[in-house]
């Protein structure tokens, strides 16, 4: 029973950063590196602690967080896949942009008596359980369907490979880019919901804490296999977890444990290496040939 | 950037004309208003140039805030173990403990994505945190005050602190750093051999390649010279300014570097005016804020916008050099 409640704890813990991991799998099969997942997340958050507290019902709050990830992937794939600027310096960019702007509008809304906390989070089973949670596994079988058992994914697939090919075979690699945009925005949107309806039901500058940057090297721990990445998350899943758990109770310092997930994301970026499942056109803009 | 300034308080509701004389006021009306603009302008100065020469090398260093961090540390740890010396001998080592340690966590971001292609965008973030952790803990262990009752750092005696000009300001000579260190690395982009090998690398490693420059070296050069800037950066704060380390030790300097740079159009010289800029931004917003609760968040409404003008610049050179191929 033990064993049974501690899972639901660590799911609870894994939940934000696979379902962002799971949408940039997506990304990344198309060949669209979203550095600027931290800031959509970041966005996210804020859109949805700010329309729950508004509305007082969650469901607002979520489909708020949903629709502004989806918007701010949107627009940065209005950069990179449109106008084929540079992934990293767009999404920098988005990153930049998010922070200061969620942290301005925070300020400026504790000045004016904005609620940021207790606002109505998504209800929850015991164990922690809530319908967000549940539908993780549904949704990462989702993208493994997606990606790997229809037409489109073989299609999506392709433009992170050889968008050339796709291109002849009568796909238009941008629109296919920006349809895998859109997917990773709702996906990153449901990350930032969850993080904040689905736990403290409140907003802090920067709550992200780098999570987004963790999901991204989620993804290339997973081999960009959508089950492999959720595996991946619990692992980040439980480390997050330890350091709550063991918050003032252990001899080793605390920030030893704080610090486990980054390093664990940085060692296995670094034993991973590029290796060869890597989308051999990932971070490559695609210019259409005249 | 004036009109920005003024939208962003439209934007927020405020008086416009009286908000912008209050931060004209706070930044240049008299003595310790100018003083303030430049004690601001200096770290975010030496991190931006840091910036420069990292993104000119087309390695997208977003550390600078860990390197930054990591510079106080070096410093910290400097001025405890090595307390006997000399105190003008020990700025200077403090000085150069932070430029040695931000140097090696920032060629350390370079080494993985030459040797194991992870991005530095992703490394220098997750380095970040690990910067600030650092801190945290050396601030509860090795570093912590003599008392053991906060977690600060003793505070550092006055003849080890950088020359003042005038006892009723903050102005330190640490600005001449940043100024010697922004003539430095103009000279060095622009009329040295090896900055005209790195700038090559950033525009195309391929064609780097193809003349047999070393690519990877020159891109772990430039990231410990990314660092060890930023981490100057960090420790002229400390032995300039602060006289010790606390958990806020570093107001996102590092971070707040990237726009800096970026609205300096990645040049030193541009880079020294757009620092000047937000010194004066932060400066001014400082006496803002005592009389509005948003003055704090002028300055990144102001940095939001740098990105995205830097956004569109890029874009439109790109397009020119496309129209010259098609």
């Amino acid at each position: 029973m033990e064993a049974v409640v501690w899972f639901f704890l660590i799911a609870q813990f894994t939940a934000p950063v696979a379902f962002a991991a799971l949408g940039e799998t997506i990304g990344q099969k198309a060949g669209v590196l979203n550095i600027g997942l931290e800031g959509t997340i970041l966005v996210a958050c804020y859109a949805a602690v700010v329309a729950s507290a508004v509305t007082g019902s969650w469901m607002i709050g979520l489909l708020a967080a949903v629709l502004i990830g989806a918007i701010l992937n949107l627009i940065q794939g209005f950069f990179t896949v449109v106008l084929a600027s540079d992934q990293v310096v767009a999404g920098t960019a988005v990153n930049l942009i998010g922070l200061g702007l969620t942290s301005t509008l925070f300020d400026a809304g504790v000045a004016s008596g904005q609620k940021f906390s207790g606002v109505a989070g998504i209800p929850k089973l015991p164990l922690g359980i809530d319908v967000l949670l549940l539908s993780l596994p549904i949704l990462a079988w989702g993208v493994h369907w997606l990606l790997f058992r229809t037409q489109f994914g073989l299609a999506l697939r392709g433009a992170g490979e050889y968008p050339p090919a796709v291109e002849s075979a009568g796909f238009s690699v941008i629109r296919l880019r920006m349809i895998a945009l859109l997917i990773g925005g709702v996906f990153a949107g449901l990350a930032g919901a969850y993080l904040t309806l689905g736990t403290a039901s409140s907003f802090a500058p920067n709550m992200t804490a780098g999570r987004g940057f963790i999901a991204i090297a989620l993804v290339t721990f997973g081999r960009w296999k959508p089950m492999w990445v959720l595996a991946a998350s619990f692992l980040i899943g439980i480390l997050d977890w330890l350091q709550v758990a063991l918050q003032g109770r252990s001899a080793i310092p605390i920030q030893f444990f704080m610090a486990l997930p980054y390093v664990v994301a940085l060692i296995v970026l670094v034993a991973v290496g590029k290796g060869t499942q890597t989308p051999q056109s990932l971070g490559l803009a695609y210019r259409r040939e005249k | 950037m004036v009109l920005v300034l003024a939208l962003t308080f439209a934007a927020f509701g405020l008086d416009v004309p009286a908000s912008l004389a209050i931060m004209w006021k706070g930044a240049f009306s008299d003595k310790v208003a100018i003083a303030r603009t430049l004690v601001r302008a200096t770290p975010l100065c030496l991190a931006g140039l840091g910036i420069v020469v990292a993104w000119r090398a087309g390695m997208y260093n977003i550390g600078g805030e860990g390197q930054y961090v990591l510079g106080g540390i070096g410093g910290a740890f400097c001025a405890k173990f090595l307390s006997s010396f000399m105190p003008s001998v020990l700025s200077i080592f403090i000085l150069i403990s932070g430029i040695i340690c931000g140097a090696l966590f920032g060629a350390l971001a370079g080494w993985l994505y030459v040797k194991r292609g992870v991005q530095v965008v992703i490394s220098t973030i997750l380095l970040n945190f690990l910067a600030l952790l650092t801190l945290e803990w050396t601030l509860r262990g090795p570093l912590q005050e003599s008392k053991k009752q906060t977690f600060v750092t003793d505070t550092l005696p006055n003849e080890v602190m950088l020359m003042r000009f005038d006892s009723g300001t903050d102005l330190h000579s640490g600005v001449f750093i940043a100024l010697i260190a922004t003539v430095l690395i103009w000279v060095f982009l622009r009329y040295t051999i090896p900055g005209f090998h790195l700038r090559v690398v950033g525009d195309s490693p391929d064609a780097a390649r193809a003349n047999k420059l070393p690519v990877g070296a020159i891109q772990i050069r430039a990231m410990a010279i990314s660092g060890g800037l930023c981490g100057l950066a960090g420790s002229v704060d400390y032995v300039g300014l602060t006289g010790r380390l606390a958990d806020g030790y570093s107001q996102n300097w590092g971070f707040i570097a990237i726009p800096v740079a970026l609205l300096g159009g990645l040049t030193p010289i541009g880079t020294l005016g757009s620092a000047t800029y937000f010194g004066a931004l932060f400066a001014g917003s400082e006496v803002l804020k005592r009389s509005t609760p948003i003055g704090n968040s002028v300055v990144p409404a102001v940095q939001g916008f740098a990105v995205l003008a830097y956004i569109a610049i890029l874009w439109a050179l790109n397009r020119k050099t496309q129209r010259r191929f098609d």
